[in-house]
């Protein structure tokens, strides 16, 4: 175990995979010589050398394009986006090639693919780089969608993701790469797909969150302890496709009420299929309508206090706990 | 259905009687497979768009054949003649336009999309463009574990105004990735004149890009075929893509549900004419490679593949119900 930031850990991910699999490559906007946008894959240019470390042209929709190439010609690479926003630029092609071509080849062809992507709203970029799309994605079979709030996710996540056959969108909220964690240095430390996981344990209420609102999710935990001495279980689900309903059931089953957390917009989103599921699964246990607490449904304004008036707090989060009392 | 072999020699040499009657023969499966499949179409078995290849022949025999064997091919949605080229089984062809469990897609796919993974065909694209960064990343695979393979990458002239076709060339040259991007201009984008929908010619938006360029006439398989060697021999040396163009003309329209508006009879007919499996008949009679019965043979042969085709596609069974959720991922070892 190491004491480490999120950033380091998804290095060290891509590091010890790329060490244990030579297939693997990585190629993206400024991932060599700068580094990364958010220096994650910093030094690994110059540990693994161009071949395997490619600085492209700024072509989202080509290097998706090539990426799913070379996955099905027996690589498999990793592509990052540099931040979500860009990614509508390659969307065919994740929806369309990357998502679809195992099942439309009828099981002949695979894409083992990794595509990262920096998230989420908070830092004032204004509207057009401020997007939480993981909902968007989890809509697409074919694909698998990671989002992982903390260092040792992370890293677990990561190696996981580059030990699938399939495509996998792994979506990492910018707010989390300064967060620091214990990270586990077993190189076959994987986390697996599908496995929710409990942060905190509570009976009053099952707060609901992913990638970035985890956080908020906690904080809000805390909240209601102190200041209302109530008990929250806090659900990071680390991954929306699969999504590991079973965990989320048996907490709403226990604590009958839900309060989901995301940074995106409520209107469509996906706390939207979260909570049909909860009614579907759990109608009888719920003791007050399933709650939704997500960014407001505008384009993140530039200005901190619009920005921040818009997004979700634990303040939103404790308010709409103790209004479903 | 083997593939004729003309690796080893020379692009400016001349093919023998066995390969001319190989391409003879591929043309004229193409032409009576594609009767047979819209004849299918108006009787309802095969449904969804469908997209004939007829008049276009030259193109798809000239280039595929122009391959080895551990090469791989993908190209648009408009398909059945390359997937026939490559050696792909007819019958399963037929099947997969019928949509049953033996089709090369298992029914999947349909006509847009056939697969054949074992024969280096690697799909039918019906997103305008999508394939092409795929072949600069199959490329890419194939130059990364040294497999020696090229990949022939099959696209129309309506490809050439999405942004894939720029990022795709532009990636290609960069790093000299082995991808023969093959143009088919059938004059329209659907049924836009593809001069009315670009500023410049087609091969100089590839010399734009530091790629050889060439334009050939894509209704004589001859040509088509030199053209694609020298591409081809230039990939596999390791000097990175090539562009040819092959100026063809569909005779049919760009679906089965074209009323084709936007062209004259006369056109056609005049493009009918300089017809690529005529043209390829009288260069064989010329050097007394073809007579009259061999001509017959080869109809014969044609006839009796295609019927079996349709036999072997109404035969097939649906795709059970039960196997609707198969290979919405590959399994993982592990997890």
């Amino acid at each position: 175990m190491a004491e480490m930031r999120m950033r380091d850990a998804l290095r060290e991910a891509m590091r010890e995979e790329m060490l244990r699999d030579p297939d693997i490559f990585l190629m993206g906007e400024d991932i060599g010589a700068y580094g990364g946008s958010y220096a994650v894959t910093k030094g690994l240019l110059e540990e693994f050398g161009e071949e395997r470390v490619r600085d492209t042209p700024i072509a989202e929709s080509g290097i998706v394009g090539a990426g799913i190439g070379a996955a099905m010609g027996g690589m498999h690479p990793m592509v990052e986006m540099m931040t979500i926003n860009f990614s509508f630029l390659a969307l065919d092609q994740i929806v369309n090639s990357a998502a679809k071509l195992h099942h439309m080849s009828n099981g002949q062809i695979s894409v083992p693919l990794v595509i990262r992507m920096a998230s989420g709203g908070g830092s004032q970029l204004a509207a057009t780089h401020s997007h939480s799309l993981e909902g968007l994605y989890a809509h697409f079979p074919g694909l698998k969608v990671v989002c992982p709030s903390n260092p040792a996710d992370a890293k677990g996540l990561l190696k996981r993701a580059f030990r699938d056959q399939n495509t996998v969108i792994f979506i990492e909220h910018t707010a989390n790469y300064s967060v620091k964690g214990e990270v586990p240095d077993d190189p076959d430390f994987l986390v697996e797909f599908g496995q929710a996981n409990i942060l905190r344990e509570g009976s009053d209420v099952t707060i609901v969150g992913y990638s970035g609102s985890v956080h908020q999710a906690m904080r809000a935990a805390t909240m209601l302890q102190e200041q209302e001495d109530l008990s929250a279980e806090v659900i990071d689900l680390r991954t929306l496709r699969p999504l590991d309903m079973e965990t989320v059931i048996n907490s709403v089953k226990k604590t009958n009420r839900c309060v989901i957390v995301e940074d995106d917009w409520k209107f469509g989103g996906f706390a939207g299929e979260l909570s049909a599921q909860v009614m579907e699964q759990a109608f009888d246990y719920l003791d007050a309508p399933v709650a939704r607490v997500s960014c407001k449904d505008v384009p993140l304004p530039y200005n901190r206090n619009l920005e921040f008036a818009a997004l979700p707090s634990e303040e939103d989060v404790v308010e709409a706990v103790l209004a479903m009392l | 259905m083997k593939s004729p072999t003309t690796a080893g020699a020379k692009p400016e040499q001349e093919l023998g009687a066995e390969q001319l009657g190989m391409f003879l023969y591929q043309m004229m499966l193409m032409r009576r497979f594609e009767e047979k499949a819209g004849e299918m179409y108006t009787r309802g078995k095969v449904r969804g768009f469908l997209h004939l290849y007829t008049g276009q022949e030259a193109c798809a025999v000239g280039a595929i054949n122009a391959l080895e064997e551990q090469d791989k091919v993908v190209t648009h949605y408009r398909d059945h003649g390359h997937a026939l080229a490559r050696g792909v089984d007819p019958n399963r062809i037929m099947a997969e336009l019928f949509g049953r469990q033996d089709g090369v897609s298992g029914g999947r796919g349909g006509s847009m999309h056939l697969y054949d993974v074992e024969k280096g065909f690697l799909g039918g694209y019906a997103i305008v463009t999508a394939h092409l960064p795929l072949a600069v990343g199959l490329g890419l695979a194939s130059q990364m574990k040294k497999q020696n393979a090229v990949i022939m990458c099959v696209f129309g002239d309506g490809s050439v105004g999405e942004g894939e076709f720029h990022e795709a060339l532009n990636l290609s040259v960069l790093w000299k990735t082995p991808v023969v991007f093959f143009c088919e201009n059938n004059l329209y984008g659907m049924g836009v004149p593809f001069h009315e929908s670009l500023s410049t010619e087609i091969p100089k938006l590839a010399a734009a890009y530091n790629m050889p360029a060439v334009s050939v006439d894509g209704m004589d398989v001859l040509a088509v075929h030199r053209a694609t060697r020298i591409a081809v021999d230039h990939c596999r040396a390791g000097n990175g893509p090539y562009f040819v163009e092959a100026m063809t003309y569909r005779y049919r329209g760009h679906s089965m549900a074209d009323p084709e508006l936007y062209r004259l009879k006369d056109e056609i007919e005049q493009y009918r004419k300089r017809d690529a499996i005529e043209k390829l008949k009288a260069y064989m009679a010329e050097r007394g490679d073809l007579d009259e019965a061999k001509l017959a043979e080869l109809g014969e042969r044609v006839e009796h593949v295609v019927e079996q085709a349709v036999d072997f596609a109404e035969q097939s069974p649906n795709p059970p119900i039960s196997t609707l959720m198969d290979h919405l991922y590959k399994e993982t070892a592990g997890g």
